[in-house]
Parts: structure tokens; sequence; C-alpha cells
């Protein structure tokens, strides 16, 4: 070790919370780095294997019955690789341990092996072929509900129980993502899949040598969307409900919904953690060299030639960089496991580990590297290249500016102490400029994050407060007659029940068309309604269809225009209808009508899809029970038990993710303000000691520091909630789909928030410089000359 | 004269030069010691000093380098905490006194100079000054201090676009705008030539001709001693000898 690299050790000794604070920003950006790009790797390369190996399809469509004779004509489709035709049912059933009914989605299994979308065995076997009730199990609700190999389950199957046993765990490319059609968010252990033998699914439900779901394998480059009008066409005559792409199957548009929003994580964060890290560098050794002046010029007279001399400095700032690395891998990969393991419980994949990719550690590294040494270079070329004469002697007096003197503008009486903080803060214009920059993006980070809590909480009051303030929903299996309304009614425990209707229809308006849900209300009704854009509820029109802004939008339509309106499950056949209404709505795309002038549209006998209940809570065993017992009136979801679960859930992530938010923008707003402060005290020192000789308190020199932080702190707030803003809006756009936007909610709180967390960070670390001041020692540094 | 023996007030009065003084004096040590350490080493800097100084005195202290004239200074000035002993300012003992207190008492009381100025170099002349009198009971405005020691024509003046001298100035002014009764001097002139020292000596003795504010300088300036009422000699940390001097001289007529 020669002697400039004992100076850099102690160096960094003497210097150790600045660096430690400057690794802590630099670790948090590197780990920002592993996790958003380890995550997003781990899932976009384990997806795709998955997909791959397990003949995951490309294009999907559901058909009321078309017959098996028909695939080889869907086959004949250009680009078409692989058919696969399989029947899929929704029944109720009954588990053990759950006092309301389950839903379980069964799906055959063909008597050979799987084309498309193979399952996963976890344990277990397959049914074997003529064992009408073995079934394999789908195993987030295996999990939950205790189900092994040899376990039973009551379903009901087209109204009859039967008893099934459970053969094996499974998992499928297809329920990654596994939710109850038509819900929002997954309900462990109230829904799950179920593979069984197709002859035993095709004869309970009458569909021997027919198929209601069907699925294909492209060729790589096919033209999906001509394949997808071909395969509407095919199936059109037997009720076919329009085929869809991946970008539509659900369990993909939730992971890809997650891929998002991972890589905007890596794309957002990292950057502004590097560009802190590089200004608090710049910052530091900008002091330093300055205190080194005379030191560098002695070691250029000594013979150290410019470029040693600006080594050594590069060599400071990357061993900072390395620390801040190592710290930030180590942090990387334990949250990135913690994530993963997290991701691991919504999504079901075979094997689902944290990326140990090493390419993502070296650019995260190099990166780094590369924006500490970028910070350090205009410090390093400063002073490295001086002449040793120049060098020796001290720098030109520093000029300020008469900024708030006795002539200022306003007249104002303004403390010294004031001015000599705000002439500071001006004589180092782009330091001052950092630092605002640096907390804004700390307070940045804060709203960006923090204003999706309201955001959800909006959501949830929205839904469920005042929307769909029903107790549960008894959804039929399929649509029934209006009376059945009454068979729901004289339920025990149902106080109150009104019905509704809701089938899916593709929408149109000249060339365009969506495929979205329609649901009707009867009118009057209470417990649900629609509401306008001042939460009025809003009146369902005699005639007519309301639809969401975000549809209106995409069929270029306005109240009063008419709209084409088909029945998936229909003939064919279309109906027009006016725009009575719009409205905001945040699961994108859908249409409200009155349900007596859906029938009146349709023309047919007044039907319902199920009952809205309010429920008397003593009494709500007996009615499971009757629930039970009368399959034919379907399933019932609880509101009470799906905002629990939600909440949690959201909870639990949010929890997760704002505590490593909040970490992370204290570590920079901590960062800039200490360094800040730090570097301050040292240009400073000699000034407060002369104040405190010429007999002001400890606190009143310490206010010198502090007002200057507090107007750095404070000149950053506004920057941070406008960036903040900003960085809300674009999470709101990269989270927006036509399946789902969410609202822009920025409640004063958030900023309040953000605000306070910058502002304690900023005051932790200007006290703990404080009792710096407090030590100062007068007499030392009045002996010497600066 | 007495080797390190107390001084009392009443035989300063008989001594003509001296101001004639009150029954108390301004300020007073009584056995001042101050001992550093810096790990095992003990540096015995101010060794059971009794001294006393009357309200107008000019003195001069002389001595070798490393004599403990800082240190004294320091401590009847309030910036430290003597070892043992006793400091006195009017009746208020100084050497048990609370950080806080020593603060106030510096703030009312006292005025420093130093050799290298410690002027805050953001702030010009004018505003330097301004610094002291924001927060003074009873001060004098800035613009008059600054007439005093001569520099009404450099008030809006940053430090570095003034002289040494300048500077030094404007630091006196600084440290009498509060119109202090105690004004402490270390080596004021150590960094001037010796046409510039004799501007600044002049401004010291004016102020405290014209506030009777008590001066002690410290320089190791023989030359300067002649514009004092009296001379106090350190040496290793103790005094050994005062002497009055029965004319002074104006700044005017010394240099060096
Ligand atoms: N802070 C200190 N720590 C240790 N020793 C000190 C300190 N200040 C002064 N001394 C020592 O005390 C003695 C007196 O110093 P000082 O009062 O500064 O002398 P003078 O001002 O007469 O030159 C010297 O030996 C000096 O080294
Ligand atoms: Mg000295």
């Amino acid at each position: 070790m020669n002697a400039l690299h004992i100076k850099l050790i102690r160096e960094l000794r003497r210097l150790w919370a600045q660096v430690a604070s400057i690794g802590l920003v630099i670790a948090a950006g590197v780990a920002a780095l592993i996790i958003g790009m380890g995550t997003y790797q781990s899932l976009e390369k384990t997806r795709a294997d998955y997909y791959a190996r397990n003949n995951f399809a490309d294009v999907f469509a559901s058909v009321a019955r078309a017959p098996r004779s028909l695939l080889p004509a869907i086959g004949e489709l250009d680009g078409v690789l692989v058919v696969d035709a399989r029947i899929v049912r929704l029944a109720p059933a009954d588990v053990e341990g759950l006092a309301e009914p389950a839903s379980v989605l069964l799906i055959s299994l063909p008597a050979g092996p799987q084309p498309l979308n193979q399952l996963h065995l976890r344990s277990g076997r397959l049914p074997e072929a003529g064992q009408t009730t073995e079934a394999v199990v789908s195993e987030v609700f295996a999990t939950a509900r205790g189900l092994v190999p040899g376990s039973r389950l009551d379903v009901v199957m087209n109204g009859t129980h039967r008893s099934v046993t459970i053969t094996g765990i499974a998992l499928a490319p297809d329920y990654i993502y596994a939710m109850t059609p038509g819900d929002i968010m997954p309900s462990e252990g109230r829904f799950g899949v179920l593979w069984m033998p197709e002859a035993t699914i095709a004869a309970t439900y009458d569909l021997t040598g027919a198929f209601n779901t069907v699925s294909l394998k492209l060729a790589p480059g096919a033209a999906t969307n001509t394949i997808i009008a071909g395969l509407d066409r095919l199936l059109a005559p037997y009720g076919g409900q329009g085929a869809y792409g991946r970008s539509q199957q659900t369990s993909h548009v939730f992971l890809d919904a997650e891929l998002t929003q991972l890589r905007g994580m890596s794309a957002v964060l990292p950057p502004i953690f590097l560009v802190v890290a590089a200004f608090l560098v710049n910052m530091t050794l900008t002091r330093l060299i300055a205190l080194e002046r005379e030191q560098i010029g002695l070691l250029k007279a000594l013979g150290y030639g410019s470029w040693s001399i600006a080594w050594h400095y590069v060599e400071f700032v990357l061993l900072i960089a390395v620390l801040g690395i190592v710290a930030g891998y180590g942090f990387g990969i334990w949250a990135g496991n913690a994530l993963t393991v997290l991701y691991a419980r919504y999504y079901s994949f075979p094997v689902l580990t944290f990326s140990r990719d090493p390419a993502i550690y070296v650019i995260a590294a190099a990166v780094t590297m590369g924006a500490s040494v970028l910070g350090a270079v205009r410090a390093v070329r400063q002073a490295a290249w001086l002449p040793p004469a120049v060098a020796m002697m001290p720098p030109a007096p520093p000029v300020y500016r008469r900024i708030l003197g006795a002539r200022n503008p306003f007249h104002l009486e303004v403390p010294q102490r004031w001015i000599i903080a705000s002439r500071h803060l001006l004589h180092w214009p782009w330091r001052t400029a950092g630092g605002v920059v640096g907390l804004a993006l700390a307070t940045a980070i804060l709203i960006g994050s923090l204003w999706s809590v309201g955001a959800i909480n909006y959501m949830v009051d929205y839904t469920f407060n005042r929307t769909e303030r029903q107790d549960g929903t008894i959804t039929f299996l399929g649509s029934r007659p209006a009376a059945a309304l009454y068979e729901v009614a004289r339920l025990p425990g149902v106080l109150a029940a009104e019905p509704f209707a809701s089938l899916g229809v593709e929408i149109s308006k000249g060339p365009v068309s969506r495929r979205i849900g329609l649901t009707a209300y009867a009118g009057g009704s209470d417990q649900t309604r629609l509401l306008d854009d001042r939460f009025r509820p809003v009146v369902l029109p005699e005639e007519g269809v309301i639809i969401s802004r975000s549809l209106a939008r995409l069929l270029r339509v306005g109240l009063g225009d008419s709209v084409e309106i088909r029945p998936l499950d229909g003939g064919g056949q279309t109906y027009s209808v006016s725009v009575a209404g719009l409205m905001e709505g945040y699961l994108g795309l859908a249409a409200y009508m009155d349900l007596e002038a859906l029938d009146t549209l349709l023309g047919r006998s007044p039907q319902i899809s199920g009952v809205n209940v309010e429920i008397d809570e003593r009494q709500q065993a007996e009615l499971f029970a009757a629930l039970k017992a009368t399959p034919a009136l379907g399933m019932i979801s609880l509101r009470s038990v799906a905002l629990e679960r939600f909440r949690e859930t959201m909870a639990q992530n949010m929890f997760v993710m704002i505590g490593v938010l909040l970490a992370m923008a204290g570590v920079i707003a901590f960062g800039v303000v200490y360094n800040f402060a730090r570097i301050s005290l040292s240009e400073q020192g000699r000034e407060m000691a002369s104040l405190r000789v010429l007999g002001f308190s400890r606190g009143e020199v310490s206010m010198l520091l502090l007002s200057e932080i507090a107007m750095v702190t404070l000149l950053a707030q506004p920057i941070g909630w406008l960036l903040g803003i900003g960085l809300a809006r674009g999470m709101v756009s990269s989270f927006s789909s036509e399946l789902f936007t969410m609202p822009l909610v920025l409640e004063l709180d958030v900023f309040v928030y953000s605000t306070a967390v910058v502002m304690a960070a900023a005051g932790l670390s200007g006290l703990v410089v404080r009792r710096r001041i407090d030590r100062l020692d007068m007499i030392a540094v009045l002996k010497t000359r600066e | 004269m007495m080797h390190g023996e107390p001084i009392a007030a009443a035989s300063l009065g008989e001594e003509g030069a001296v101001p004639a003084a009150t029954s108390l004096p301004l300020v007073c040590t009584s056995k001042l010691t101050k001992i550093y350490r810096m790990g095992e080493v003990e540096v015995l800097a101010l060794d059971a000093v009794d001294f006393a100084a009357s309200a107008g005195e000019f003195d001069v202290i002389l001595g070798p380098s490393g004599s403990g004239k800082s240190t004294f200074l320091n401590l009847i000035g309030g910036l430290d905490t003597p070892t043992s002993g006793e400091a006195w300012f009017q009746d208020h003992q100084l050497a048990k006194a609370s950080e806080a207190a020593l603060t106030r008492y510096r703030r009312d009381h006292v005025g420093f100079v130093f050799q290298f100025y410690n002027l805050v170099p953001s702030l010009t002349a004018r505003e330097n000054v301004k610094l002291v009198t924001e927060i003074s009971r009873r001060p004098m405005r800035p613009e008059e201090a600054l007439e005093l020691v001569g520099l009404s024509d450099r008030m809006d003046h940053f430090p570095a676009q003034l002289s040494g001298g300048e500077q030094q100035r404007v630091a006196i002014a600084r440290a009498i705008a509060k119109r202090p009764d105690l004004l402490l001097c270390d080596e004021p002139t150590g960094a001037l030539d010796s046409k510039t020292g004799v501007v600044v000596l002049e401004a010291l003795l004016r102020v405290n001709a014209e506030f009777d504010t008590t001066t002690l300088v410290i320089t190791h300036n023989v030359a300067i001693r002649e514009i004092a009422h009296r001379v106090v000699n350190f040496a290793n940390g103790r005094i050994v000898s005062v002497e009055t001097n029965q004319t002074r001289l104006p700044a005017s007529a010394i240099s060096w």
C-alpha cells in the first residue's frame, strides 16, 4: 500500500458518516435496480419457460355448444398449429370447513395427452380413464382447503351432487393467476379449478361430441387477428362468444400488468438514486478537494502527476461506490427473494426463484460506478490539473452577492443570520440547486407511491360503500325467469333482494367494437346503484344504455347516439340502442341498463342472472345451508368477505411497498441534507465560531445552518409536489388499460405526509450536524488562519 | 513590581496614570489556573494568576510565545473556563458560570479582536457590524462604529474587497459597536505592517478614550507598550511584572 492509499483509507474513516450516507443512497439505487430487474426477469423468464414447456395457447374462445366435427375446419385456418377443444363449466361445490358454497371451474381432460395448456402435476396422478369421479385440483385451492390426494369434495354438477375424489394436485399455464370469473381478485379457498375426464363432464352436461371452449396454438408470426376473425366466423352459428388472444386472457393479463409495473419501477427509481448519488459525490469531493488544495500542490511539487492525483480521488469515489454496491446487492437480493416469495403466493408457477442472472449485477455495478465517477469528474478536473504553485496558494477569496442587503427593494429588516445563510446558498448555486432537486425527488418518490393508498381506499369506498352495497350476491348458473327472485327472497336470513341480469355483449359503432359486460338492474334498486360524477344516484332510463366514458371515447359516441349490441350467447342477432347516459367507471369498459328495458330490447320474457341480497347476519348459517341444499340457485359471494380479503391483500402488498419506498425516500432526504449540512459546516465553521465569540448562543449559531437546510427543504417541496404529481400520473397511465383504470386521487394528506417525512429526515440530519456545532471549539478555530 | 500578587483596586487608584477606580475593579482574577490535558501530558498554561483592571484602563500584555497570554484573555473573556481559581466581572463570578451565562456575558459586555480578523465573508463591513448590533442591548449604529474606526467610505465592501488593516478595523468596529465594558485584543496588529498597525491602534485608543472601555491588548511588539496605562508582563503562565507608564505616547508616535 502506498502513501496515497493510506491517506485514502484515513480520509474514508474520517468522513465515515458522509461516506455511509452516500453509500446508502447508492445502495438504495442498486437495490432498486436489482429488485426491479431481477423480479421482472424472474417472472418474465419463468412465465415464458412455463408457457413453452406446457404449451400455453395463443388464441382462446368460448362457445355455447359446438360439435367436435367443427375442429378440422378450425385447424384449417391459416397459421393454426394445434387445436384443443375442451368443456369448461362453473359449478358450486361444498367444501368441508367453508360455510358458504365455493365454486369450482370444471375443465375436461382428454383421454390421451393434453395438446395445449398442459397440467404441471405437483403430486398424485391424473384421473384414470373410466373413473368418472376422479379429479385433479388446482394447487392454491388445495392448499387453502387442505385437500390432498384422496380427499373428497362435493360438487354440484348440473344439479346433482357428486362426490369427487382428488387424485392429484396440479398447476396450469392458463391459470397462473386464478380468479372466479367476473371477480376482480383471487378468492383463495373459495374458487378452484378441477380437471376431470372429458367423458364425465360431457355426459353430465349433455355435451358428448361437443365442446364449449377452444384454444389454438399458432405458428410463429401467424396473423393473430385474421385467425381470431376466422375462428369467430366458424363459431358464430354455435353461439361463439368471441375469440381473443393472450392479451385478453385473464391470467396472462394480470401477469402483464405486474410486469409493466416492475419495468416502470426499474426505469424510474434507480435513475433517481443514481442522480442523487452522483450529486452527493460531487458535492463532497468538491469540498474535500478545496480543503486539500495545498496538499495537492505539495504532492505535485513532490513529483506526483496530475493523473495520479486524479486517480487518487477517483479511487476514493469508487471505494464509496463499492461499499454502496455491496450493501445494495445484499439488500436487493434479500428483498428480491422476499418479493418473489410473495409473488409465488399469488402466481402459481412450477418454480419461481429470484433471478440469479449475473448480468443484472454487472449492470447494476457498472451503472453505479459510472454515475459516481461522473459525479467526481468536475471536482477532480478542477483540482488535479492546477499548477503546483497555484494550488499551494489559497484560492481567490470568494465573491458574494449583495442580495437581501440594506438596499433590498423591499426595505425589509432581515436578520443578518438569514442574510449569511441565503448568500451562502447563492454562492454555491449548483450545489444548492442539487440539494433542492435531491429533496424534491425524495418528496416526489413519496407522493408517487403514497397516492395509491388513497386511490385504493377511494375505489374500495366507491365500490363497496357507495355503489355495491349489498351483503351478498347470488349468481345463478345461467339466466333464470324473473320469478327466481321470489325463491331467493324466501330463503332464511334474506332481508331484501334485488334482481340483476348480466350478459356478455359485443357493443359496436361502425367499425369499432368491444366485448363487454352489460349489467341491468331493476328500477329502484337501492343496494346496487350507479352514481354520477357528484356521487348522486343515477336513475336508469326507461330505454337506452348508460356506458362508461372510456367506452364512449373508444366508440366515439356521445349522448343520444345509437350503438349496436350483440349478446355473445345469443343467435348472433344485433339490437340497436341509444346512449342515454355516460359515467366514470374504474373497471374499464362497462354498460348498464334498466332490467325491463333490457328484456324489452331483447324481446324476451323477463330473465335475471342473479340477486343481490341484504343478509341478516344471525341467520347466515341457515342461509348457507339452504343454498347448499338448492344448488340450482348457484353461488353466493359475500361482500364482507370480499372486502376483507381485498383489504388484507392490499394492505400486505402496500405495507411492504410503502415501507420500502419510505425507507428509500428517507435515505435520499437524509443523505442529501446530511452531506449538505456537513459541507456547509465545514465551510462556515469559522464564521460560526466567530459568532459564538460575539455572544451568539449555540442555538442561534445552529440556526445559521438549520435555516439553510430549512430554505433548501422548503424550496424543494413545491417542486417535489409537481414531480410527484407527474410520477403519479405516469403510474396511472401505465396501470390503465381497457380493462381497468385507476383514479388519480391526490388528497391533501398525501402531500402533507410526503413533506412531513422529508422534513423529518431533514430535521434529523440537521440535529445530527447540530451536535457538531455544539462541540465547535471556538478558540482553536480562531487561532488558525482560514 | 509585585509578582503575581493581587492588585487591590485601591492601590490602582493611587497610581497617577490609571483612571480613578470605583470601589470595585471591572475585572479581576484570583489564583486563576488553566491546565490543558492532552492525553498523558499536562500543560500548565496559566499558573495562579491574580490580576485586576478598572474601568477605562488601557493595558498592554507582553510576554514570550506560549507564556499564557491568550489563555488568560480567553478566560476573562468567557471563551473558556479555568481549571481552578476565580475570575470576576464586576460582581459576576465567571469561573463557574454556565455556558449560557458566559454567552450572555460575551454578548453584553465583551468585545474581541483577534489577529485573524474573523469577519463573515458573505457580509459587508456594515452588515458584519450589524450582526452584533442586532443582538445588543444598547448598541451604537453600525455606521457610527465604522465612522469611529475611519471606515465610513468602505461600509458596503465585502471583507474580500478590503485590505488587512481595513478588515481589522471592521473587526474593531464590530467589537465596539455593542459599547462593551471590556475590549480584549489578541495580537490585533500581528498580521499588519507598522503603518497599518498604527491606524488600528489609534482606533483602539480612540474607543478607549471616548467610551471608557477597559481595553486589554496582547502583543509581542514591545513598541506598543508606550501607549498603555499599564504594561503586564507574562512568563511561564504567570504575571511576572506590571509596570505603569507615567506618560503615554499617542499611537502616531510609535512604529516598528
Ligand atoms: N487547547 C490547548 N490545548 C493544549 N495546550 C494548549 C492549548 N492552548 C494553549 N495551550 C498551551 O498553553 C500554553 C499557553 O498558551 P497561550 O496562552 O496560547 O500562549 P500565548 O498566547 O502567550 O502565546 C502553551 O504552552 C500552549 O501550548
Ligand atoms: Mg497567543
